[in-house]
């Protein structure tokens, strides 16, 4: 599960926590960072700190799915990144056979002062379109803190997604979110990531690709607010829309301080006509160029 | 003289019953640089467009033989498997997508750095950068004109290749053209850009969709200049300047 390499499960230097439905199967830790982990029959409940002052050299990986075509994963997780600490997050999400699974993780993530996480999250959800995930979480970045998340979801079905993601910034805080979704057939997306710009001089940046196929659906919400002078915030939506499929993007910016500044851009269409007809005049067919097109949107 | 490698016969292409190109002739020889002039709005692009064979710039009359192809019947990348391409006066950008991987285009193995070279680019700076909104419009151009060149076309369609390129930079350019015409191609050269266009071999003036001079780029250039009408004395397009 642990993406390509499981031999990371054996490394004592990279912690990991790797959990089947309801029932951890591993985890370690490494000094800096303290994981506790308990099962119970609705959910797993977890809570990573990492230490003030700790710097986490390798990536700590968090495995979880369902290797069943049915049943719920319910995670809460409480992540604490501690003054001037420093954590790189893998989740791996893997449920490969799911025909009617859910999977739903509730997370509170508070980086402090000076820390900074960067969360780098992957779904494959299997051919069959039964999934069900509900990624819900509220990070609050403290001062001068950074946050950086990428989630992707490329390869296999979506199924019915469901993110919702809230961002505090304080001062000089620093917010990135970053998704990447290739949905197909009757696929189905909603995606909601609100910025909050609190402190003065905090940043934040909401970055979406989707492509949709065949009756794939996905509506698109990116919020920013900056409240603080020197608050900067972009939002930047774009999602290229083939067959029957549907989208939708709403960018929401408001700004509350004279000194602050947010902007958004938001584009939705077909293929660019002058970018497939550049790859064509090129030599690529039509089928070629399109799939060159949107593999460079989605990396 | 040799078979053209490019030979258009009477071709109209219409918007709304208006003749953009009209009844227009043009041979362009093998090995041959051929520069095409004329006023904002005579056409030049238009013919591009439809030599190549874009979305909605199919004629309505005439004929194209491309080494003796007709090429009416072809679609874009069919046209370019023959050995046609087009360089954009505005080149497309590309989210994602490398300079090496645009300079590999349908040939993963191929060799995209001595093409960079030809264009005055390092490699190690640009091959794994993206051609996306971050390059500037003379790096794009440069990229644009690399990806011609590895593709070592019998006929590039040039539209423009000096926009946005610094004045110090145009020999450069100049370079590229003729290094195309030395690999064994043909160009077909639009320019507004004189010291770009009397490079050619041949040049042709354009107006309100015809050709109505042909000859040496010089003489081509002394046409075009101190008219009347900047275009055609008011012989064609019936505009004279009060």
């Amino acid at each position: 599960m642990v993406g390509a390499e499981p031999s990371i499960l054996d490394d004592t230097r990279i912690a990991h926590v790797v959990a089947h439905g309801h029932r951890i199967l591993s985890h370690r830790t490494v000094p800096g960072l303290r994981v506790d982990m308990e099962e119970t029959p609705d959910a797993i409940i977890g809570k990573l700190v990492v230490e003030a002052g700790a710097q986490i050299a390798q990536p700590i990986h968090m495995c979880f799915g369902l290797a069943h075509p049915t049943g719920v994963q319910q995670i809460k997780i409480d992540v604490q990144i501690l003054e001037g600490a420093h954590a790189r997050v893998l989740s791996h999400c893997l449920f490969p056979f799911a025909q009617a699974a859910e999977h739903r993780m509730q997370a509170v993530m508070e980086i402090g002062p000076g820390a900074s996480l960067t969360y780098t999250e992957g779904h494959y959800h299997g051919p069959h379109g039964g999934m069900q995930v509900l990624p819900h979480a509220t990070i609050k970045i403290g001062k001068g803190a950074r946050y950086f998340s990428d989630f992707s979801l490329l390869s296999g079905s979506v199924g019915n997604l469901d993110i919702d993601y809230l961002v505090e910034v304080k001062e000089e805080g620093i917010a990135e979110l970053s998704a990447k979704i290739f949905a197909h057939k009757t696929d189905h997306i909603t995606l909601k990531e609100a910025v909050m710009l609190r402190g003065e001089r905090s940043r934040g940046l909401i970055k979406t690709r989707v492509v949709l196929e065949g009756q794939a659906q996905a509506e698109i919400t990116g919020i920013t607010e900056a409240y603080a002078k020197g608050a900067r915030g972009h939002v930047d939506c774009m999602e290229i829309v083939q067959g029957q499929a549907k989208a939708s993007a709403i960018p929401i910016v408001r700004v509350f301080h004279p000194e602050a500044k947010v902007t958004h851009e938001a584009a939705i269409g077909s293929v660019d006509k002058k970018e497939l007809e550049t790859l064509m005049a090129r030599g690529l067919t039509p089928e070629q160029a399109v799939e060159m097109i949107v593999s460079g949107i989605l990396r | 003289m040799a078979a053209p490698l490019l030979d258009i016969r009477n071709l109209t292409f219409q918007v709304d019953r208006h003749a953009i190109l009209d009844r227009l002739g043009l041979a362009i020889q093998p090995g041959e640089i051929h520069a095409l002039l004329g006023a904002n709005g005579s056409g030049k692009t238009t013919l591009a467009y439809v030599l190549m064979g874009c979305d909605g710039y199919a004629p309505s009359g005439g004929a194209i033989l491309f080494a003796g192809v007709d090429l009416l019947p072809l679609k874009m990348h069919e046209r370019a498997k023959l050995g046609l391409t087009l360089a954009w006066q505005e080149p497309a950008r590309f989210e994602g997508v490398t300079v090496r991987e645009y300079l590999t285009l349908g040939k993963p193995d191929g060799d995209s750095e001595p093409a960079l070279r030809q264009v005055g680019l390092a490699p190690d700076r640009y091959l794994n950068r993206r051609v996306d909104k971050a390059l500037s419009g003379g790096e794009r151009h440069r990229i644009e004109l690399a990806s011609v060149l590895s593709m070592k076309p019998k006929l590039a369609i040039l539209d423009e290749p000096a926009a946005g390129i610094d004045m110090l930079s145009i020999n450069h350019i100049i370079d590229i053209i003729r290094a195309l015409k030395a690999a064994g191609g043909s160009v077909l050269l639009i320019t507004h850009q004189e010291e770009v266009a009397l490079i050619a071999d041949r040049a042709s003036q354009l107006c309100a969709g015809r050709i109505i001079f042909s000859g040496g780029p010089r003489e081509a250039v002394d046409h075009f200049r101190g008219r009347t009408c900047v275009r055609c004395d008011g012989e064609v397009c019936n505009y004279v300047r009060t």
